[in-house]
């Protein structure tokens, strides 16, 4: 098969499977506990990291641009240009990638190692739908934990950059005026622009990584080629996808 | 002496595993297998198996390795779609729409393949939570207590998959495949990778099961000491067809030349648990 054919069909199969993983939503009353499981598991594995990363990403933000800034007398926007970069494109993408190198993974090597190991033809014996069982809570745990990191690697990464702007001599802005300015320039549509991405990537990492998994045969390195099969293709999905949502997000005035 | 434990009258299931018999009422079913043919690529790995399997018995399904046992068994339980042929469950088409919510197959892996993630009892309470079989957690875990105790597993309920041995995950596995209140239970290899003791034991587990629940086993195994300890009837398979079937005795007194071979091969082994 080459490599045009093993594209379409990979990504049929992605498409199918988040398709079903839609349908099995409706069972997600009665599976609740496993989704705030997923949850659970996701925001234990990247809270402390994504308050790290975006700490020093909101600050790196502000000592690359406030000097250039003030070289024209116009600092004071600093506050909306962290927050707007955060907002729109570093939280969601930055998020993303962090949840789909660490959960991501994790999903993949659970998933996989059941494939494997039989767990998954165990489930389908005992007439346990296996999307329903193992993909849809993570597909849900995705769509509802990515836009809540967000949220919280914005509002870090905006303290970050008020932290240097305020200390750098060069810059020089109080939190008051980072702040204020921050509020004037950012919008609530922003704000829901960088969720619906957040949202979006958080499906893509859950259906890619559980698709990869539950496509995993053979032993143990088939695993470990499982996980940064998931990873990689995660990130592509992320990066190329971020691009045309974008886009469609500008085509419907959402922008 | 685990032997002694999993050797149960009907005195005993009075006690401990009264709960979990009035739990299984399933009736036994036959299965009529019939010209099934598989291919895999250019391996032709079953060559038109016909096999008809009573209600109520015990049918080993005897080869080497690469025999094609283990397809068949997975197209016995629909993990495997035959490119021709067919499998009647009680005279119904396996593939029949429906087919799931009528008959309930239950399926022993080589592999155990009990999930790491959850302790005993949740392995073996997945079926009646995930079916909403009871809603009482009580019933649920007095049906857990019988299936293990039964099996020789009194207070595993806490531990995880990774704190047992293997012989004991075969047996939680044949827990949980209980606990479906099966008409047929399949066994792949359920002797795979145990000592001899063991073998044992796992053999007189699948003996005793029967006076638990009135149920049709098919099992597969190349180990042939297994077969003759276990099986009302013996199938034996070579290279995706089926050469022979009867009892132990018929395979023992039969004249066919590649049955012969087989036994000769098999007891000039050196002996142990696992002969793979």
């Amino acid at each position: 098969m080459n490599s045009i054919t093993t594209f379409f069909q990979t990504t049929g199969e992605i498409l199918a499977l988040l398709i079903e993983s839609i349908f099995w939503c409706k069972a997600a009353i009665g599976n609740r506990e496993k989704v705030f499981a997923q949850i659970r598991e996701m925001g234990n594995q990247t809270l402390p990291v994504a308050a790290l990363i975006s700490l020093f990403i909101g600050a790196v933000l502000a000592l690359q641009t406030g000097p250039t800034l003030a070289k024209f007398g116009v600092q004071e926007n600093i506050g909306g240009l962290v927050g707007l970069s955060l907002v729109k494109e570093l939280g969601p993408v930055l998020g993303s990638i962090l949840v789909a190198g660490r959960v991501g993974s994790a999903m993949a090597a659970e998933i996989g190692s059941m494939s494997v190991y039989e767990e998954i033809d165990a489930l389908k014996t005992m007439d346990i739908n296996p999307v329903r069982f193992l993909v849809m809570p993570r597909f849900l745990a995705g769509m509802i934990t990515l836009p809540i990191l967000v949220i919280y690697m914005d509002l870090i990464g905006w303290f970050g950059g008020a932290m240097v702007a305020s200390v750098n001599p060069k810059i020089n802005i109080s939190f008051q005026v980072y702040y204020r300015n921050l509020s004037e320039l950012i919008r609530p549509l922003d704000i829901c622009n960088g969720l619906i991405k957040a949202m979006i990537f958080g499906v893509i990492i859950a259906i890619v990584c559980c698709y990869v998994g539950l496509k995993t045969k053979g032993g143990p390195r088939e695993i470990g080629t499982s996980v940064t099969k998931a990873v990689v293709l995660s990130f592509i999905s992320i990066l190329v996808s971020d691009y045309f949502i974008s886009r469609l997000l500008i085509v419907f005035g959402l922008d | 002496m685990a032997t002694k434990q999993l050797l149960i009258n009907h005195d005993e299931v009075r006690g401990p595993g009264k709960f979990l018999h009035e739990y299984l009422e399933s009736t036994a079913v036959g299965v009529k297998i019939d010209k099934l043919e598989k291919s895999f690529g250019d391996n032709h790995v079953l060559k038109g198996i016909d096999l008809d399997i009573i209600p109520g018995e015990t049918m080993v399904i005897l080869g080497k390795s690469g025999a094609g046992k283990t397809i068949l068994l997975r197209h016995i339980i629909g993990l495997e779609k035959p490119d021709s042929g067919n499998i009647y469950i009680n005279g119904e088409d396996i593939n029949s729409p429906d087919f799931s919510k009528k008959h309930r197959i239950a399926m022993v892996f080589q592999s155990s393949a009990l999930f790491n993630s959850l302790s005993v009892k949740e392995n073996i309470a997945l079926y009646l939570r995930e079916h909403k079989i009871f809603k009482d957690e009580e019933k649920i875990d007095r049906i857990v207590s019988d299936s293990l105790a039964i099996l020789g597993l009194d207070g595993k309920e806490t531990n995880m998959p990774n704190e047992l041995s293997g012989g004991m995950k075969r047996r939680v596995a044949i827990a949980r495949a209980l606990v479906m209140n099966p008409e047929i239970i399949l066994f792949d290899e359920p002797t795979s990778g145990l000592d001899p003791m063991m073998t044992r034991t796992i053999g007189d587990v699948i003996l005793s099961l029967r006076e638990h629940v009135e149920v049709t086993q098919i099992v597969v195994t190349h180990d042939i000491d297994l077969a003759f300890h276990i099986a009302d009837r013996i199938a034996l398979m070579s290279e995706g067809i089926i050469i022979e079937v009867g009892s132990s005795e018929d395979i023992e007194r039969s004249t066919n030349a590649m049955v012969q071979s087989f036994i000769r091969e098999q007891f000039e082994r050196p002996q142990g648990g696992n002969k793979a």
